[in-house]
């Protein structure tokens, strides 16, 4: 009798709550599966998994370096162009063997991000308003660069982008691998530790000593690399070089996934976990509306509620 | 610079005194010079820079400072420079609008839709669907306390969906009767000047005068300065935000409409991106990405400020458009930089 009354009781509710926002995201994937396994034809194929592996792949990696730059209380919005310097770079290089130009292209992502860094470390500029200004710039040197499509034809490249593993395709391979690094750094290792802490606190931080400014120079950098192997791993797949459309509104995907998957805006956590769920989820979504006929246009807005419903969940820990 | 007496700029904190009040200096008691000078540079940076670069422009090329040049400049800015004007006031309350790109295109193609039932339906039209866009925008960040950077990019998403929808998909382009008068608001000139720019014009006096001489305008201030002590000093924060996002809708879908009527075709392509040139516009304009300090005429300058740059590039020629993302952005780091580093000096003083 007692138990069944404390059933409703707030506390109750709020771990219930809590658990909605913690794994909310898998149960998301789960229901979705389910319904496109019950009413989607050829859905259970291994090619489609395949497909929308490969697809969700470069989203992914962003993703884990968007994740980053969030739980450091920040946000990076140059990954898009990162990704068109990234695929310029690889055709201007590619000459050089694909060694040389994937080097060169995660250079670019590095310098890219390196100054976002310092933006926002040193001269203490907002990082919505300093990634702003690279993501600008960076587009504007892609397309200096390499002012338009170049198909690229390279057999390294090829088989990078449609190669596989005992049927795991090598971009899927890559991004589990990058996931998991991230996922190691973010969980056990110094840095990782010292990034949520200046997450939570950037002044408690600092009044604890720690290096503050080199922590978020090298998230930012981090975030460049990782954008910039996408941009190359991107490119692999579609076999060309498009500075022009290459990552146009990845920032919100990247950031779409990061906050659906629980990691809140406010920053002092990462959920990496969450995040490559967000990502499938997102894709799934897609996917799913478009298997289903529905149009574009209806994808658009479901991610728009899909958003907002996310962070309303995630809304009461934010304000905690 | 007349404007510099009409609109100075104030902070408004919780003990600080009310923004609209005339205070006869901005700097404090016993600023030095340096200081004042640097708050002057803040203020009035991008104002300084405009000029130069106007006259380097008008010695650099012949073609610049001709009648037919200035004009379709003008026209062109206007569009975004009503955008900038609703993006200024939720910038000061410390927020940010990343929906009014896609706002602008629905504005456009709800207008042109809109103009084969007359001119009244044409901006009725779409100053309702994106003003409501915005108000739904107000209500998450104020009411449900949503951050303003997701819940506005949700909008983005939404309202480039909702225009998808409303267009096949982007396949149908709603043509504007070149002979309506709606057309006209557009195409027309009044005393050799585009109508757009006069609507411009007498957008930002009002808006200025809202912003500086109304209660509303302190409320602005006041919930961006902090929002705890304007909530404590009994403002109305949350309707505040909330009208602020509807004004910023409103503007954004206005400026889409006016711009279907001068393009004679509400275009579903358009506004992509405009969400940051908006919030450059502003930002270079010297308002604070922080909040609580502002003003509108510096956002028109930093409309004209990127309008300018482009034109030199565009009169360049032997440089590709691809170089004017590379110095708008270069340009907008440098802003943020000196306006980072000059805020800095204030702080400390």
């Amino acid at each position: 009798m007692t138990e069944l009354a404390l059933k409703g009781t707030p506390v109750d509710r709020a771990r219930l709550l809590r658990l909605l926002q913690d794994y909310g995201v898998y149960a998301g994937v789960a229901v979705l599966l389910l319904v496109n396994i019950a009413l989607t034809p050829h859905f259970l194929s291994t090619e489609n998994f395949r497909t929308q592996a490969v697809q969700v792949a470069p989203v992914l990696i962003v993703a884990l370096g968007m994740a980053l730059a969030i739980g450091s209380e920040g946000v990076d919005l140059s990954v898009g162009s990162v990704m068109a310097l990234s695929t310029s770079l690889l055709s201007l290089y590619l000459g050089y063997g694909p060694w040389v130009a994937l080097i060169v292209a995660m250079i670019g992502g590095a310098v890219i991000g390196l100054a976002n860094g310092s933006l926002i470390a040193f001269i203490g500029v907002q990082p919505i308003v300093a990634t702003l200004a690279l993501m600008v710039a960076g587009r504007g040197i892609a397309l200096v660069l390499l002012p338009q499509l170049k198909d690229v034809r390279d057999p390294g490249m090829s088989s990078l982008g449609s190669g596989d593993v005992f049927g795991i395709p090598y971009l899927v391979l890559i991004a589990a691998a990058l996931a998991l690094l991230v996922g190691f750094i973010v969980k056990r290792t110094t840095f990782g530790r010292q990034l949520l802490a200046i997450g939570d606190s950037r002044p408690a931080a600092q009044l604890a000593g720690l290096p503050v400014r080199r922590v978020l120079i090298l998230v930012y950098v981090i975030a460049g690399v990782l954008a910039a192997i996408a941009g190359v791993l991107a490119t692999a797949r579609l076999q060309a070089s498009d500075p022009t459309s290459l990552g146009t509104l990845m920032e919100l995907s990247a950031i779409t996934a990061v906050v659906v998957g629980g990691t809140p805006l406010s920053g002092g956590r990462i959920r990496i976990g969450g995040t490559v769920a967000g990502a499938v989820l997102i894709q799934l979504l897609t996917a799913t509306l478009i298997k289903h006929d529905l149009p574009p246009s209806w994808t658009q807005i479901a991610q728009a509620v899909v958003i907002v419903l996310a962070v309303y969940a995630a809304r009461e820990r934010g304000k905690r | 610079m007349t404007h510099t007496h009409t609109e100075r700029p104030a902070r408004a904190t919780g003990d600080g005194p009310s923004p609209g009040k005339d205070t006869p200096d901005e700097a404090p008691l016993g600023a030095s010079r340096a200081d004042h000078l640097s708050a002057l540079a803040q203020q009035h940076g991008a104002l300084v820079t405009l000029l130069l670069v106007a006259i380097g422009a008008s010695i650099g090329f012949d073609t610049f400072l001709t009648g037919d040049n200035l004009e379709n400049m003008a026209v062109s800015s206007a569009f975004l420079a009503i955008v900038a004007l609703g993006m200024t006031f939720v910038i000061i309350t410390g927020g940010i609008d990343l929906s009014v790109g896609s706002l602008f295109a629905l504005g456009g193609v709800l207008g042109a839709w809109g103009s084969q039932y007359g001119t009244l339906v044409a901006l009725l039209l779409p100053l309702a669907v994106c003003g409501l866009i915005g108000l739904v925008n107000g209500l998450l960040i104020a009411k449900a306390r949503l951050a303003p950077f997701i819940v506005t990019l949700a909008a983005m998403l939404a309202a480039r969906g909702i225009l998808l929808a409303i267009t096949d998909e982007g396949s149908n382009t709603y043509l504007v009767d070149e002979k309506s008068f709606f057309a006209s608001l557009g195409q027309e000139k009044l005393l050799g000047v585009g109508v757009p720019v006069w609507i411009t014009v007498a957008l930002f006096v009002a808006g200025a005068v809202m912003l500086r001489r109304s209660r509303f305008g302190q409320y602005v201030y006041a919930v961006g300065g902090n929002e705890d002590a304007a909530a404590l000093m009994g403002a109305p924060v949350a309707r505040t935000k909330i009208a602020v996002y509807t004004l910023s809708g409103l503007c954004a879908g206005l400026a889409g409409a006016l711009n279907a009527a001068w393009l004679v075709s509400g275009v579903t392509i358009l506004g992509t991106g405009m969400e940051l040139e908006a919030i450059a516009a502003v930002v270079i304009g010297g308002t604070l990405l922080t909040g609580g300090f502002g003003f509108i005429s510096g956002s028109l300058v930093g409309v004209l400020l990127l309008k300018v740059i482009q034109n030199v590039i565009n009169q360049i020629g032997s440089l590709d458009s691809a170089y004017q993302q590379v110095v708008s952005g270069a340009f907008l780091a440098v802003v943020v930089i000196a306006q980072t580093w000059l805020g800095r000096r204030r702080r400390m003083m």
